[in-house]
Protein backbone atom coordinates (compact mmCIF):
# COMPACT_ATOMS: atom_id res chain seq x y z
CA UNK A 1 0.00 0.00 0.00
CA UNK A 2 1.42 3.36 -0.97
CA UNK A 3 0.74 6.92 0.02
CA UNK A 4 -1.44 7.42 -3.06
CA UNK A 5 -4.12 5.30 -1.43
CA UNK A 6 -5.05 8.02 1.01
CA UNK A 7 -6.01 10.14 -2.00
CA UNK A 8 -8.24 7.31 -3.20
CA UNK A 9 -9.90 6.97 0.18
CA UNK A 10 -10.48 10.71 0.53
CA UNK A 11 -11.87 10.85 -2.99
CA UNK A 12 -14.17 7.95 -2.24
CA UNK A 13 -15.41 9.69 0.89
CA UNK A 14 -16.01 12.98 -0.91
CA UNK A 15 -17.90 11.34 -3.79
CA UNK A 16 -20.00 9.33 -1.37
CA UNK A 17 -20.79 12.50 0.60
CA UNK A 18 -21.95 14.32 -2.53
CA UNK A 19 -24.12 11.37 -3.54
CA UNK A 20 -25.59 11.20 -0.05
CA UNK A 21 -26.46 14.89 -0.17
CA UNK A 22 -28.10 14.49 -3.58
CA UNK A 23 -30.08 11.38 -2.67
CA UNK A 24 -31.09 12.55 0.80
CA UNK A 25 -33.46 15.13 -0.71
CA UNK A 26 -35.56 12.41 -2.31
CA UNK A 27 -35.10 9.27 -0.25
CA UNK A 28 -33.21 9.38 3.05
CA UNK A 29 -33.17 5.55 3.27
CA UNK A 30 -30.96 5.21 0.22
CA UNK A 31 -28.66 7.94 1.49
CA UNK A 32 -28.23 5.94 4.68
CA UNK A 33 -27.38 2.77 2.76
CA UNK A 34 -24.74 4.70 0.79
CA UNK A 35 -23.23 5.78 4.10
CA UNK A 36 -23.11 2.20 5.38
CA UNK A 37 -21.65 0.92 2.14
CA UNK A 38 -18.92 3.54 2.05
CA UNK A 39 -17.98 2.86 5.64
CA UNK A 40 -17.71 -0.86 5.00
CA UNK A 41 -15.70 -0.27 1.80
CA UNK A 42 -13.13 1.96 3.52
CA UNK A 43 -12.87 -0.50 6.39
CA UNK A 44 -12.29 -3.39 3.97
CA UNK A 45 -9.62 -1.28 2.33
CA UNK A 46 -7.84 -0.83 5.65
CA UNK A 47 -8.17 -4.32 7.01
CA UNK A 48 -5.32 -5.64 4.86
CA UNK A 49 -2.98 -3.15 6.50
CA UNK A 50 -4.30 -4.02 9.95
CA UNK A 51 -3.50 -7.64 9.16
CA UNK A 52 0.12 -6.74 8.42
CA UNK A 53 0.41 -4.80 11.68
CA UNK A 54 -1.05 -7.66 13.64
CA UNK A 55 1.27 -10.18 12.04
CA UNK A 56 4.17 -7.98 13.10
CA UNK A 57 2.79 -7.81 16.64
CA UNK A 58 2.43 -11.58 16.73
CA UNK A 59 5.98 -12.17 15.58
CA UNK A 60 7.24 -9.68 18.17
CA UNK A 61 5.23 -11.42 20.86
CA UNK A 62 6.55 -14.84 19.89
CA UNK A 63 10.11 -13.51 19.92
CA UNK A 64 9.57 -12.01 23.37
CA UNK A 65 8.15 -15.34 24.61
CA UNK A 66 4.84 -13.76 25.57
CA UNK A 67 2.16 -16.38 25.95
CA UNK A 68 -0.03 -16.42 22.85
CA UNK A 69 -3.21 -16.39 24.97
CA UNK A 70 -2.57 -12.83 26.11
CA UNK A 71 -1.83 -11.57 22.62
CA UNK A 72 -4.98 -13.27 21.40
CA UNK A 73 -7.05 -11.59 24.09
CA UNK A 74 -5.64 -8.19 23.24
CA UNK A 75 -6.37 -8.74 19.55
CA UNK A 76 -9.92 -9.81 20.32
CA UNK A 77 -10.39 -6.69 22.41
CA UNK A 78 -9.15 -4.50 19.56
CA UNK A 79 -11.52 -6.30 17.18
CA UNK A 80 -14.49 -5.79 19.49
CA UNK A 81 -13.61 -2.11 19.81
CA UNK A 82 -13.43 -1.70 16.03
CA UNK A 83 -16.74 -3.45 15.36
CA UNK A 84 -18.56 -1.66 18.16
CA UNK A 85 -17.26 1.72 17.02
CA UNK A 86 -18.25 1.02 13.41
CA UNK A 87 -21.78 -0.02 14.34
CA UNK A 88 -22.29 2.75 16.87
CA UNK A 89 -21.18 5.49 14.50
CA UNK A 90 -23.44 4.25 11.71
CA UNK A 91 -26.42 3.97 14.02
CA UNK A 92 -25.74 7.43 15.45
CA UNK A 93 -25.52 8.80 11.91
CA UNK A 94 -28.99 7.44 11.27
CA UNK A 95 -30.23 9.49 14.18
CA UNK A 96 -30.60 6.77 16.81
CA UNK A 97 -28.32 8.03 19.55
CA UNK A 98 -29.88 5.79 22.18
CA UNK A 99 -29.20 2.56 20.30
CA UNK A 100 -25.69 3.76 19.51
CA UNK A 101 -25.02 4.29 23.22
CA UNK A 102 -26.25 0.78 23.94
CA UNK A 103 -23.94 -0.67 21.30
CA UNK A 104 -21.02 1.18 22.88
CA UNK A 105 -22.07 -0.06 26.30
CA UNK A 106 -22.19 -3.63 25.00
CA UNK A 107 -18.73 -3.22 23.49
CA UNK A 108 -17.28 -1.93 26.75
CA UNK A 109 -18.90 -4.69 28.78
CA UNK A 110 -17.68 -7.43 26.44
CA UNK A 111 -14.17 -6.00 26.53
CA UNK A 112 -14.29 -5.96 30.33
CA UNK A 113 -15.54 -9.54 30.40
CA UNK A 114 -12.74 -10.57 28.07
CA UNK A 115 -10.11 -8.87 30.22
CA UNK A 116 -11.24 -10.61 33.42
CA UNK A 117 -8.78 -13.56 33.15
CA UNK A 118 -5.85 -11.16 32.72
CA UNK A 119 -7.10 -8.97 35.57
CA UNK A 120 -7.41 -11.97 37.89
CA UNK A 121 -3.91 -13.04 36.95
CA UNK A 122 -2.52 -9.60 37.75
CA UNK A 123 -4.32 -9.49 41.09
CA UNK A 124 -3.07 -12.97 41.97
CA UNK A 125 0.48 -12.00 41.07
CA UNK A 126 0.28 -8.88 43.21
CA UNK A 127 -1.13 -10.92 46.09
CA UNK A 128 1.76 -13.37 45.76
CA UNK A 129 4.24 -10.50 45.95
CA UNK A 130 2.70 -9.18 49.12
CA UNK A 131 4.20 -10.58 52.30
CA UNK A 132 1.59 -12.60 54.12
CA UNK B 1 -10.21 -3.80 -3.74
CA UNK B 2 -12.54 -6.73 -3.94
CA UNK B 3 -15.72 -4.75 -4.04
CA UNK B 4 -16.29 -2.17 -6.67
CA UNK B 5 -16.63 1.53 -5.97
CA UNK B 6 -19.21 1.54 -8.76
CA UNK B 7 -21.69 -0.01 -6.36
CA UNK B 8 -21.92 3.34 -4.57
CA UNK B 9 -23.01 4.96 -7.82
CA UNK B 10 -25.41 2.09 -8.41
CA UNK B 11 -27.04 2.63 -5.03
CA UNK B 12 -27.31 6.37 -5.62
CA UNK B 13 -28.78 5.75 -9.10
CA UNK B 14 -31.32 3.29 -7.75
CA UNK B 15 -32.27 5.81 -5.11
CA UNK B 16 -32.84 8.61 -7.60
CA UNK B 17 -34.75 6.37 -10.04
CA UNK B 18 -36.94 5.03 -7.27
CA UNK B 19 -37.66 8.58 -6.13
CA UNK B 20 -38.66 9.50 -9.70
CA UNK B 21 -40.88 6.43 -10.05
CA UNK B 22 -42.44 7.21 -6.70
CA UNK B 23 -43.28 10.74 -7.79
CA UNK B 24 -44.66 9.62 -11.17
CA UNK B 25 -46.81 6.86 -9.68
CA UNK B 26 -48.08 9.26 -7.05
CA UNK B 27 -49.05 11.75 -9.75
CA UNK B 28 -50.93 8.97 -11.54
CA UNK B 29 -52.82 8.30 -8.34
CA UNK B 30 -51.35 4.84 -7.66
CA UNK B 31 -50.05 5.34 -4.16
CA UNK B 32 -49.91 1.65 -3.24
CA UNK B 33 -47.73 0.82 -6.28
CA UNK B 34 -45.46 3.72 -5.36
CA UNK B 35 -44.90 2.26 -1.92
CA UNK B 36 -44.19 -1.20 -3.34
CA UNK B 37 -41.61 0.26 -5.75
CA UNK B 38 -39.88 2.00 -2.88
CA UNK B 39 -39.87 -1.17 -0.80
CA UNK B 40 -38.45 -3.35 -3.58
CA UNK B 41 -35.79 -0.80 -4.45
CA UNK B 42 -34.80 -0.67 -0.83
CA UNK B 43 -34.57 -4.47 -0.64
CA UNK B 44 -32.28 -4.59 -3.68
CA UNK B 45 -30.01 -1.93 -2.20
CA UNK B 46 -30.08 -3.63 1.18
CA UNK B 47 -28.90 -6.86 -0.45
CA UNK B 48 -25.83 -5.07 -1.86
CA UNK B 49 -25.05 -3.52 1.50
CA UNK B 50 -25.56 -6.78 3.39
CA UNK B 51 -23.14 -8.54 1.04
CA UNK B 52 -20.34 -6.11 1.78
CA UNK B 53 -21.11 -6.02 5.51
CA UNK B 54 -20.95 -9.81 5.60
CA UNK B 55 -17.60 -9.73 3.82
CA UNK B 56 -16.33 -7.11 6.25
CA UNK B 57 -17.40 -9.07 9.30
CA UNK B 58 -15.84 -12.27 7.97
CA UNK B 59 -12.57 -10.43 7.39
CA UNK B 60 -12.62 -8.84 10.84
CA UNK B 61 -13.28 -12.24 12.34
CA UNK B 62 -10.36 -13.68 10.42
CA UNK B 63 -7.95 -10.92 11.37
CA UNK B 64 -8.81 -10.26 14.99
CA UNK B 65 -10.60 -13.24 16.43
CA UNK B 66 -8.50 -16.10 15.09
CA UNK B 67 -11.04 -18.91 15.01
CA UNK B 68 -12.90 -18.73 11.72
Amino acid sequence: MTAIDILQIVGLGLIATFLVIVVKEQKPVFAFTITVFTGALIFLYLIGEIQHIIQMLESLASKANVEIVYVETVLKIIGIAYIAEFGAQIVRDAGQGAIASKIELAGKLLILAMAIPILTLIIETVLKLLPS
Amino acid sequence: MNHDVNTIFQIAGIGIIVAMLHTILKQMGKEEYAHWVTLIGFIVVLYMVITIIDDLFQKIRGVFLFQG
